[in-house]
């Protein structure tokens, strides 16, 4: 019952996302054909519009939208002729999700670690060691850690490929830029959760029963300080999908965010539109797997439509 | 015939910012096998402090253990090594702590929290340890133990999770319990239940209990012998009748008296003890009662007095004991009738 309720708000928040798209999209000013409309003829124009469904009313045109997207079409592109938005999408995706889920587990993994290393070290050299590298993490934006990536391990030592995509070395300097920021900032939150959970009343019950301080950090400390860190993970996993728009960019990785920019410059009405959406439904998913898994880790949280 | 537990001079600090507060400042009592004893003082007076430091709970970077003996069994447990204090904690000291609310681990189930201390100090196969977890969780008077077995903490009330923790405590048979204010978070009603298990198993299985409490109430209800704790020492010690008709020390003489009485079916006003402890940041040279004591001599300010015996298992802490001093008992008949 729970599910079915959320699958249909998951349903009604894309169908809000798309209408507020297409109101913001069509009041930027230009249409597709801005550029060109010096050099054509105002009858070709007249035309390419008539193609899109572009001379028809506004309602109209986000009716004929909302009919194709029911069917999951999410129509033409108008600046590639030969390719529509779901291949797009479909050409460019495996490439963005590979990286993105590459980085979210480097991220997880080693955030998760080297946060509950520190916060059972608290004060310590290692301590001050994780959290200094942290806040150079948080503070070194992708773009900048990205050139110096490739400098030295691509082009000053040679170990790994410089750029675009091919086999899966050529993913792990782009997976490594993307994943350090999101990385620093789950160490931190994990740090902190951890600090106040052996603080807890129940971490000295089992330190009375005798058990061994590995044991009372695994069975007791960690899966407690994960709670918090959780609800963490579904704004993560947008910062990554987001994130690699740059790093598509500066590794020259055909993936889904080149097309998602250029179409914002080029009015690209059916490929901006297809490409928010899309990426909504991703993130609209793991949010939805989020609440899910804070079920397992959490006995507590039911899984209920009351209260929402 | 040794005791069980033998507490000799421990003195405890712990470093704050501000200094170092002295919280035990040289405390000793003993505890024979099959015995209750009840240590009994105010907030802050170092009783918890105490009861941490022989169970070895204390936050290791902040607290020093100054000087003092703890021996159990015959063997000195203070500063033992961790591996070997393991091998005691759980299985022959049980830990009955203060808040049941937040002293059982949320995430986990229940019967697996009171499990994992069968496994971690008996060889029991697992059906058997589950068997043995259930049996304790009915021997502690949980309805239902089979289904509550897989229940998590938030699924139970505070005095079923009291109850939890009292299994745990009991599951690998201990030979002593220390109960940390075991009755201070549950509803009136609840603390008799509580209280009576308690007496109940102890008699059965012929456990020495440790009761930590500022209740004297359950004082009376459930321990053979008292010592009044105040500003980190032991000012009063004996067994409860002693403590209770014939206490030796003003301290005593005010905590009786702070207790709600019914005589002639009147409501008395209660009696307050004026003042607040002293500060043990810098605690006194002398008596640290004696700026809130109405008998105060001179000597008090300087001296702190030994124990003067009143009996062979009588000991107080008061310079009124002393044969050169003043009879005021007279004045105060604290506690019984007035």
């Amino acid at each position: 019952m729970y599910i079915i309720k959320r699958l249909f708000t998951m349903l009604v928040t894309i169908w809000v996302i798309t209408t507020l798209t297409f109101i913001i999209m069509h009041s930027i000013p230009g249409d597709p054909f801005a550029s060109d409309a010096d050099v054509l003829p105002e009858e070709v124009l007249e035309n390419m519009r008539a193609k899109f469904n572009l001379d028809e009313p506004m309602p109209v045109q986000y009716a004929l939208y909302l009919k194709n997207l029911a069917t999951l079409d999410l129509g033409p592109s108008i600046q590639s002729k030969t390719r529509d938005v779901n291949t797009l999408i479909a050409d460019g995706f495996p490439a963005s999700a590979l990286l993105g889920i590459q980085s979210l587990v480097i991220a997880l993994v080693f955030g998760l670690i080297l946060g509950i290393i520190a916060a059972l070290n608290r004060n310590g050299i290692i301590d001050y060691a994780a959290m200094a590298f942290a806040i150079i993490g948080i503070s070194i934006p992708s773009f900048i850690l990205a050139p110096l990536l490739i400098k030295y391990f691509a082009v000053d030592w040679g170990l790994l490929p410089v750029a675009s995509w091919g086999t899966w070395l050529h993913t792990v300097l782009p997976s490594v830029a993307l994943a350090t920021a999101p990385l620093a900032i789950v160490a931190r939150f994990m740090r902190s959760s951890m600090l106040e959970v052996m603080n807890q009343n129940y971490i000295k019950t089992a330190d009375a029963k005798g058990l061994s301080t590995t044991g009372i950090v695994i069975k007791h400390g960690i899966r407690n300080a994960l709670i918090p860190v959780i609800s963490f993970i579904g704004p993560l996993a947008a910062f990554l999908l987001t994130g690699t728009f740059v790093i598509e960019k500066i590794f020259a990785i055909p993936g889904i965010g080149k097309y998602f920019v250029d179409s914002i410059f080029n009015r690209d009405y059916p490929v901006i539109l297809g490409t928010t959406i899309f990426f909504s439904a991703i993130l609209i998913i793991t949010l939805f797997l989020v609440d899910i898994s804070y079920r397992i880790v959490d006995p507590r949280i039911k899984l209920s439509s009351k209260g929402d | 015939m040794t005791s069980l537990l033998d507490v000799k001079d421990l003195e405890v600090s712990f470093k704050t910012y501000g200094g170092e507060v002295k919280a035990v400042r040289g405390v000793d009592f003993h505890i024979n096998q099959g015995e209750v004893l009840a240590i009994v003082g105010e907030s802050g007076c170092g009783k918890s402090v105490t009861a941490q430091t022989i169970m070895g709970l204390l936050p290791k970077k902040v607290s020093m253990i100054k000087g003092g003996n703890v021996t159990f069994q015959g063997e000195e447990i203070l500063g033992l090594p961790k591996k070997k204090m393991q091998k005691i904690k759980g299985s022959k000291i049980g830990l009955i702590s203060q808040d049941p609310m937040t002293s059982l681990n949320p995430t986990m189930k229940i019967g697996s929290q009171i499990a994992e201390t069968i496994k971690k100090h008996t060889d029991l196969p697992k059906y058997q340890i589950k068997n043995r977890t259930i049996e304790l969780l009915g021997l502690v008077g949980i309805p239902n133990p089979e289904k509550r077995y897989s229940q998590y903490p938030h699924e139970l009330s505070g005095g079923m999770r009291q109850r939890v923790l009292i299994a745990m405590a009991l599951s690998c048979e201990p030979q002593l319990i220390i109960a940390d204010e075991p009755t201070t978070a549950l509803d009136v009603t609840i603390q008799a239940q509580i209280l009576d298990l308690l007496k109940d198993l102890q008699q059965r299985l012929n456990t020495s209990i440790l009761i930590i409490t500022h209740d004297l109430g359950v004082v009376a209800e459930i321990a053979q012998r008292v010592s009044v704790m105040y500003a980190g020492k032991v000012i009063e010690s004996g067994t409860v009748e002693e403590i209770f008709d014939n206490p030796k020390h003003p301290y005593t003489w005010g905590l009786l008296n702070s207790i709600p009485k019914y005589t002639n079916g009147e409501k008395e006003r209660l009696v307050p003890i004026e003042g607040s402890p002293p500060d043990l940041f810098a605690p006194p040279a002398g008596c640290p009662f004696a700026p809130r004591c109405e008998y105060a001599m001179e000597i008090c300010i300087g001296e702190m007095p030994d124990a003067k015996q009143i009996s062979e298992s009588h000991h107080a802490k008061c310079w009124l004991n002393d044969p050169r001093a003043p009879i005021v008992e007279g004045l105060v008949a604290a506690g019984r009738n007035e």
